[in-house]
């Protein structure tokens, strides 16, 4: 009887380790497993960016990353406090590796994102009194030509904490780099590549025992390429018109397809030292700096239009029927326009006479475009203000765009100043750019594109992608060429720009001054070339500028730079 | 003294194979990527395995009676020594809290709780084989339970919850193989049943009806059914307070038995590697000395309460079973031995000794795959440790001498 429950016990005993050893090995052989191999990432370089001549605008260059592993918070202290002198850290980075590890304590911990050949030639001499040290070999973010395309790329960094708990960057760990701004935050999923991984071997207390992987390392996976419209070339001519002096903003756009050329906020800052963590200084250097170097004055910054919306205000008149192409107001300008008890000036203050639609253009006379404004009507105006996408953001491929700022409908000037507040004045304000108007300059360059195109209003874009073109209105070609011929007297003598036209090429354009009541105005000009057959819209906004003859001088030199390589582009193109 | 010397050759060769595989075990435990103290053990462990197959010769030389003539006071040494650690006894390994261990400064001497763990069952045969006839009462075992009652007392003083497991194993076997009727054994086991199921209300009130309708057929005198029904109410009320009283890691052990899970980093981690160790061996192994949990130290006590592990890790069922299968041979082999010995002292001792090593393996193993709570008590002749490995070859040679003393002659039992 007891030899019978002996052999009952052992093989109830020899039963249990049939159903762990061979029914569950599977499932035990896979924790064995993750107990004993710790994948360390290998992180993918990001695409490159090309620039349309296939010039790099943003590359990768080998640097290293020093990251450790820790069983706890207290251990990853510890060998911070051992590590520190030799790494020269800061409580700021030390900060930031515990961020790190908190977040993903079984991942390796980023101490240096970017660390210097000096420190890793010690490291190395080091190594066996630091066995949790990963040193590896990173692709780091560069940008050959630094401020001049910082406008338009923007920069890497590392994931922040609320990156992390947004669902768009579910796949993300802690330590990564991802696009911060600018095309690099616009376009990260295509941007970003496949991290790989390497296997180690580590003991029970997470230390490395082998040094070659037990398994095979999946390597990362580079990300495409980027193909941007930028011309890289025109691109650095802009940043020299701008020099050190001027600040605001320009961008080149081709009307037929949208291709952003060039795009430039002045003055800019250099991506490559955000790279791997904003240095303190600089970062402060740039936030105290008055020309706020940080808001970018092509797409984020808002100014009235000026003048340069007449050609907004002149389309929506013609397209409304209030006004022939011949036909003359009826109060001639001569210096100033009476509207009930208030006397609102030209800019001209001995007066323009009467005028047509071309000549007011050419001279760009206030009076003109008030008596204009008050035909086409408050609510009409509004609507096809809108329907100019003057209430819109431009939709250029960058993430940081403002929304330009129109007013909805009437109802807007009912809600902010009461239904009996206001008066139709305002329609006088916004027939002249000024009033409830405020656009980026992109978003100007985009209307007139719209106009170089015969209303077909394209969509800027960086990258090189399908154009997006969309009608935003219908002008007779009467109609069209008398505006055009508008724009085109303001760059022959006489003009608003004249001074600003070039030997042998037919420019188009209008120039403007934005009222500042925080200081001097800021000049605006937005023309096209050739005039007859568009191949590039210039916009410029120059911050205290004044008046826009300075700002036409900048957009008239970036046309000319463009259009003198353009047949040789032509030649190329046809071969 | 001029009888000729029969070995067992069976017995012998069972412990003996049982105790190679140990020692390679032992070797194969120290082999980790960072290297321990534990690497050079396997040395000792031979030495202790020497020493104590040479007490098992001499015993084997000397004779049953001598045996049983030098119980008395050989019980009596090991009750001193197991008395003197509480006052001088130190802490080892898992076991840190308890005082286990006698030890002259520093140094540790050896566990003579692993020595008493023989003496108690000598004993206990010797007290049970002075009995005219079997117990039928609670009263009848007065003595025996007193035999294994005091140095059970202070082993749990010490506090050493698994060696205490073992001498309750060893005193039911014992009581059973004297011939005590099933009913009484249940009966002198229910309040200790009581207490475990004091936890559940619904349960421990089954259990209570089901005692009541044993009393009332077995009738016991009416005082002994009467205080055991009571003392069934009192560890059935009282368990509650004794679970506030157990030390924290007892607790811990307790309830990281029912759910290793609940603590994974501390007590459960060992459970839960264990488990990893020997599900990850699958049927062939990982290979002799080449088990990644032991290897890289995911394993804890790899060469002492969980040996047994890297037997299943690197040897997978194939070895896990071979093992087993030692143990049953070994086992079978002594109740044979039981059987057929010369008296009941003989017997009772065969039968002891069997039964103590029967709850070792049973608990240690068990413990490997989460079966049994973490009790601490080492595996026989695979867990490295000296006093038991001495202590369990002195059993072998005892067992050699009563197989030799045996009805019959030893060849009569290859059957």
């Amino acid at each position: 009887m007891s030899s019978m429950a002996l052999a009952i016990g052992f093989v109830l005993l020899v039963g249990a380790f049939f159903k762990t050893q061979v029914i569950q090995y599977k499932q035990y052989v896979m924790q064995s497993e993750e107990n004993r191999l710790r994948p360390i990432p290998l992180p993918a370089p990001r695409g490159i960016i090309y620039d349309r001549h296939g010039e790099v605008i943003a590359e990768n260059l080998p640097a290293y990353s020093v990251s450790i592993t820790a069983p706890s918070v207290d251990s990853l202290r510890s060998a911070l406090a051992q590590l520190g002198p030799t790494l020269q850290l800061g409580q700021n980075d030390i900060n930031n590796a515990i961020r790190r590890y908190r977040r993903a304590p079984t991942r390796p911990t980023v101490i240096l994102p970017d660390a210097t050949i000096d420190i890793v030639s010690v490291l190395e001499e080091h190594r066996l009194d630091f066995p949790r040290l990963i040193i590896q070999s990173v692709p780091k973010r560069y940008y050959p030509d630094g401020p001049v395309v910082a406008s338009f790329v923007g920069y890497t960094g590392e994931i922040t904490e609320s990156d992390l708990n947004d669902p768009k960057y579910a796949s993300y760990k802690p330590g990564q780099q991802i696009g911060k701004a600018g095309l690099e935050k616009q376009y990260e999923p295509i941007l970003h590549g496949k991290e790989g991984v390497r296997f180690d071997e580590v003991d029970a207390r997470g230390r490395p025992v082998r040094g070659e992987g037990p398994r095979p390392d999946l390597n990362p996976e580079g990300a495409p390429p980027l193909y941007t419209n930028i011309d890289l070339d025109l691109q650095k001519f802009t940043v020299g018109l701008f020099a050190d002096s001027l600040q605001g903003g320009a961008v080149a756009i081709d009307p037929n397809t949208g291709e952003v050329l060039a795009l430039y906020s002045a003055p800019s800052w250099d991506p490559n030292k955000f790279t791997g963590g904003i240095p303190v200084e600089y970062y402060k250097q740039l936030l105290e700096d008055k020309r706020r170097p940080l808001v970018n004055k092509a797409i984020q910054g808002t100014y009235p239009p000026g003048s340069t919306f007449k050609l907004a205000t002149s389309i929506i008149g013609l397209e409304e029927g209030v006004v022939g192409v011949n036909d003359h107001m009826p109060v001639p300008c001569t210096g100033g326009y009476q509207f009930g008890n208030r006397y609102f000036r030209c800019w001209e203050k001995k007066g323009h006479g009467s005028l047509s639609l071309e000549g007011a253009i050419k001279h760009s006379c206030d009076v003109y475009f008030y008596q204009l404004g008050l035909k086409i009507g408050l609510a009409k105006f509004i609507a096809g203000g809108i329907q100019l996408t003057m209430r819109d953001k431009s939709g250029i491929d960058l993430p940081e765009e403002t929304q330009a700022r129109w007013p909805y409908a009437i109802d807007y000037y009912n809600k902010k100043y009461g239904p009996r507040g206001w008066s139709n004045a305002e329609t006088l304000n916004l027939a002249i750019g000024q009033g409830a108007n405020s656009q980026t300059v992109v978003n100007m360059a985009k209307l007139y594109s719209a106009f170089a195109a015969k209303g077909m209003a394209p969509r800027p874009e960086i990258a090189h992608l399908v154009p997006q073109r969309k009608q935003v209105f219908t002008l007779t070609s009467i109609q069209d060429s008398v505006v055009l011929e508008g724009l085109k007297a303001v760059l022959e003598a006489g003009g608003t720009a004249g001074a600003s036209a070039i030997q042998g090429l037919t420019l188009a354009g209008k120039t403007g001054t934005a009222q500042n009541t925080g200081g001097d105005d800021h000049g605006w000009f937005v023309g096209f070339a050739p005039a007859d057959k568009p191949k590039i819209v210039v916009a410029v906004l120059l911050e205290f500028g004044l008046h826009g003859s300075r700002a036409a001088h900048i957009a008239s030199a970036i046309i000319g730079h463009y259009l003198k390589v353009g047949p040789i582009k032509a030649v190329m193109d046809e071969g | 003294m001029s009888r000729p010397i029969v070995s067992d050759f069976r017995l012998l060769a069972a412990a003996g194979i049982l105790s190679l595989f140990g020692v390679a075990m032992v070797y194969s435990a120290g082999q980790t990527d960072t290297p321990t103290a534990v690497a050079t053990l396997y040395k000792s462990q031979i030495l202790w395995l020497l020493i104590g197959m040479g007490f098992a010769y001499a015993v084997g030389h000397s004779s049953v009676r001598f045996i049983e003539w030098m119980t008395t006071p050989l019980y009596a040494l090991s009750i001193f020594l197991l008395g003197l650690t509480l006052v001088i006894g130190k802490g080892a390994g898992t076991a840190a809290s308890t005082k286990s261990w006698l030890a002259i400064g520093s140094h540790r001497i050896g566990q003579p709780s692993e020595i008493a763990k023989v003496t108690v069952v000598l004993m206990l045969a010797k007290v049970l084989a002075s009995q005219r006839e079997t117990p039928k009462s609670l009263l009848d075992l007065w003595k025996p339970a007193l035999v294994v009652g005091i140095p059970w007392a202070i082993i749990m003083l010490q506090p050493d919850l698994g060696t205490g497991i073992v001498f309750i194993g060893i005193f039911f076997a014992m009581l059973f193989w004297a011939g005590v009727a099933w009913p009484l054994l249940i009966l002198i086991a229910s309040p200790a049943i009581s207490l475990v199921l004091s936890f559940s209300v619904g349960l421990w009130g089954m259990w209570f009806f089901l005692l009541l309708a044993l009393v009332l057929w077995y009738r016991p005198y009416l005082i002994e059914g009467i205080v055991l029904m009571v003392l069934n109410v009192a560890t059935g009320v009282v368990a509650p307070m004794m679970w506030e009283k157990l030390a924290p890691y007892q607790q811990n052990r307790l309830k990281v038995f029912i759910d290793p899970s609940a603590d994974p980093r501390a007590s459960g981690y060992h459970v839960i590697q264990s488990k990893v160790a020997i599900g990850s061996g699958g049927f062939f192994g990982k290979g002799f000395t080449l088990g990644t949990q032991k290897r890289l130290a995911f394993l804890p006590e790899q060469h002492t309460d969980f040996i047994f592990s890297v037997v299943g890790e690197e040897l997978g069922f194939l070895g896990v079973t071979i093992a087993l299968a030692l143990f049953l041979w070994l086992f079978l082999r002594i109740t044979k031995i039981a059987e057929r010995a010369n008296d009941s002292y003989s017997s009772l001792v065969a039968f002891g000794l069997m039964s103590s090593w029967f709850v070792h393996v049973l608990v240690n193993v068990g413990m490997t795959l989460n079966l049994m709570p973490i009790t601490g008590i080492p595996l026989p002749f695979f867990s490295y440790g000296g006093s038991f490995l001495l202590a369990s070859w002195l059993a072998v040679g005892i067992l050699m001498r009563i197989s030799g003393e045996g009805r019959g002659s030893a060849l009569s039992l290859r059957r």
